[in-house]
């Protein structure tokens, strides 16, 4: 077979045009209300596919992944709020450089608070993973679901970032094309690891993790990895969520939102992109399709009928909608040259 | 550390090796040495701890007492990934293959240590081909899930895949375990063949005739002793083993 490298690139590239495109000409015209829930389906897509690769790819089940979104979101807020209000000569000096390439200083600013997010997410990620990755299946979701109420409870705690009143005034940097871009960034760097040697340990440490031992993987190693990317762009995707709702408020990272995020995970399918997209979407435009159930029952029937939703879906596609199976005209598997 | 015992075509020497699991002692105080381009099996009754020692040589868990040293070195109570690198392959009980990846993913797995490092550039493709052609079945498959094979090519997978990490020493666990009759023929005689290309073979079987008219050497192990030991030849005609495990 004959490597089609540039094929691959133009079809994810093409996604990022189209974005761009969008972004200038038609995301304006779009209702609020809507945009709204497209740009909730865009972090959700981030979430729920760097979720999939801890739980579906690497098998380990994590249950603190609002803990790292929250992580970078308050990292991420904290840099362009609190950091640009105390010292003004920052932002005089970032405005006064008129940008770089169309970019303006504050895009800069922004995609630098991103970058910081993720990383500070990622240390979160490496300092849970490292004791904890060696506990296996429910031991493992219990001390990530405590790391998740332990970063809620440390944010509540902090007044520098908001304490309990949360932190206001974040500056509206999320546009539609940088979230989306961020988004098919998401999906193309864990499907390119996924289908790498390093990912290729990954599912193996899934499959059969003494086997995996056996052939020389580094088990820890990998699993920390796998949760230290996943941390990364859950941080990032915090970042967005940040810089869109532009107020965070530790409530909003609670164990519900790790559910939310599993939910979209299994729901999908435990190992396949494309299902985790689908799910993300699904379920975040659901629950405001459901919402005029209210005006006609005069009762919330919202959580009903998803939760029933959600049962009939396990009950009779108990691996998700599409298992591991895959979008192939998209996520090609690279080709290779051995006869 | 070096270790003086042994003699310089010594590859794999135990001393005085002891595991336990918990409170229970699965091996007691067993000592033998693999030389350079033999095969020597391991015999025994189920719980004998064959499996157990050829688990404490590939690092999967840990010595309690004693020592095992490759080439002179000692392994004991290294991590198991610490240990491929120094080309012991493992192909592990019960198969241990990946069933959702496909047999070329299995394959390219066996050859993780090799990732990344000169060895793989100059040899990868060479290894491959080599297991394709012990296995021409692998290669016919190799776009398929390892969990659509038969037991027979799984078994071929896991010692391809071992085979892929280009081992000095490979251990062999009960390769011959629930397969048709000419399929462990054919795996013994492959064996033979890797063995005939210059690497060491550790052999765990149950199917003790078999197992010893391929060997060198054979070890009889009896509830985590060494029970009998000696050139294969030699148990093939001693009494107590014709008794006790061929059957006559």
């Amino acid at each position: 077979m004959k490597p089609h490298g540039l094929q691959t690139l133009w079809v994810w590239l093409l996604p990022v045009a189209v974005i761009w495109i969008l972004h200038f000409f038609c995301v304006s015209s779009i209702e609020p209300y809507y945009f709204t829930i497209l740009m909730y389906s865009g972090i959700n897509i981030i979430l729920a596919v760097s979720l999939n690769l801890v739980n579906g790819f690497t098998g380990q089940f994590s249950m603190g992944h609002a803990g790292f979104m929250s992580v970078g979101g308050y990292v991420s807020a904290f840099l362009t709020t609190v950091l640009f209000e105390k010292y003004p000569v920052l932002s005089t000096a970032l405005t006064a450089h008129h940008g770089w390439a169309g970019w303006g200083a504050s895009d800069l600013v922004f995609l630098g608070s991103l970058l910081m997010g993720g990383l500070g997410a990622s240390v979160a990620g490496y300092l849970v993973g490292l004791p904890s990755l060696r506990l296996k299946g429910d031991y493992l979701a219990i001390v990530t679901l405590g790391f998740g109420e332990i970063i809620r409870v440390l944010v509540l705690n902090i007044d520098t970032i908001g304490g309990a009143r949360g932190l206001p005034n974040i500056p509206p940097y999320t546009t539609f094309g940088i979230l989306f871009t961020f988004v098919i960034f998401t999906i193309f760097m864990v499907w390119r690891l996924v289908n790498s040697a390093h990912g290729r340990a990954f599912l193996s440490v899934r499959e059969d993790e003494t086997a995996a031992e056996a052939m020389g993987v580094n088990t820890t190693q990998a699993k920390v990895r796998a949760f230290v990317l996943g941390a990364f762009f859950a941080g990032v995707a915090g970042g967005l969520f940040a810089h869109y709702l532009r107020y965070l408020n530790p409530q909003t990272f609670d164990f519900n939102k790790s559910f939310e995020i599993i939910i979209m995970v299994v729901l999908g399918g435990m190992g396949s992109i494309t299902g985790s997209v689908i799910a993300a979407i699904f379920l975040t435009v659901i629950r405001e399709a459901l919402r005029p159930l209210q005006t006609y029952t005069h009762v919330d029937f919202r959580m009903v009928i998803y939760s029933l939703l959600l049962i009939i879906l396990m009950l009779t596609r108990p691996n998700g909608l599409l298992g591991t199976k895959e979008f192939t005209w998209f996520f090609r598997k690279k080709g290779r040259s051995i006869s | 550390m070096q270790l003086h015992n042994g003699t310089p075509n010594t590859a794999l020497l135990i001393k005085n090796v002891s595991v336990h699991y918990g409170a229970i002692t699965a091996i007691r105080d067993v000592s033998f040495e693999v030389k350079q381009g033999e095969i020597v099996t391991l015999i025994g009754c189920n719980g004998a701890g064959k499996t157990t020692l050829l688990k404490a040589i590939s690092g999967l868990i840990k010595v309690s007492e004693g020592t095992i040293s490759f080439k002179g070195d000692i392994i004991s109570n290294t991590p198991a990934h610490e240990i491929v690198k120094r080309k012991i392959c493992h192909a592990p009980e019960g198969r241990g293959i990946f069933l959702n990846l496909t047999v070329e993913d299995n394959l390219d797995l066996g050859a993780w240590t090799c990732k990344g490092t000169p060895i793989q550039k100059t040899s990868y493709q060479q290894d491959l081909e080599q297991v394709f052609s012990f296995f021409p079945r692998l290669k016919e498959r190799r776009k398929q899930n390892a969990g659509t094979l038969s037991g027979g090519e799984q078994q071929m997978l896991a010692i391809g895949r071992a085979l892929m990490g280009n081992p000095e020493l490979l251990l062999l666990d009960e390769p011959s375990l629930g397969l048709a009759p000419q399929i462990i023929e054919k795996i013994f005689e492959i064996t033979v063949k890797i063995n005939q290309l210059g690497r060491t073979v550790l052999l765990v079987e149950q199917n003790a005739l078999q197992a010893l008219q391929i060997a060198h050497h054979g070890i009889v192990l009896e509830t985590g002793k060494i029970a009998l030991k000696g050139k294969s030849s030699e148990l093939l005609a001693s009494d107590e083993v014709r008794k006790a495990y061929l059957g006559e």
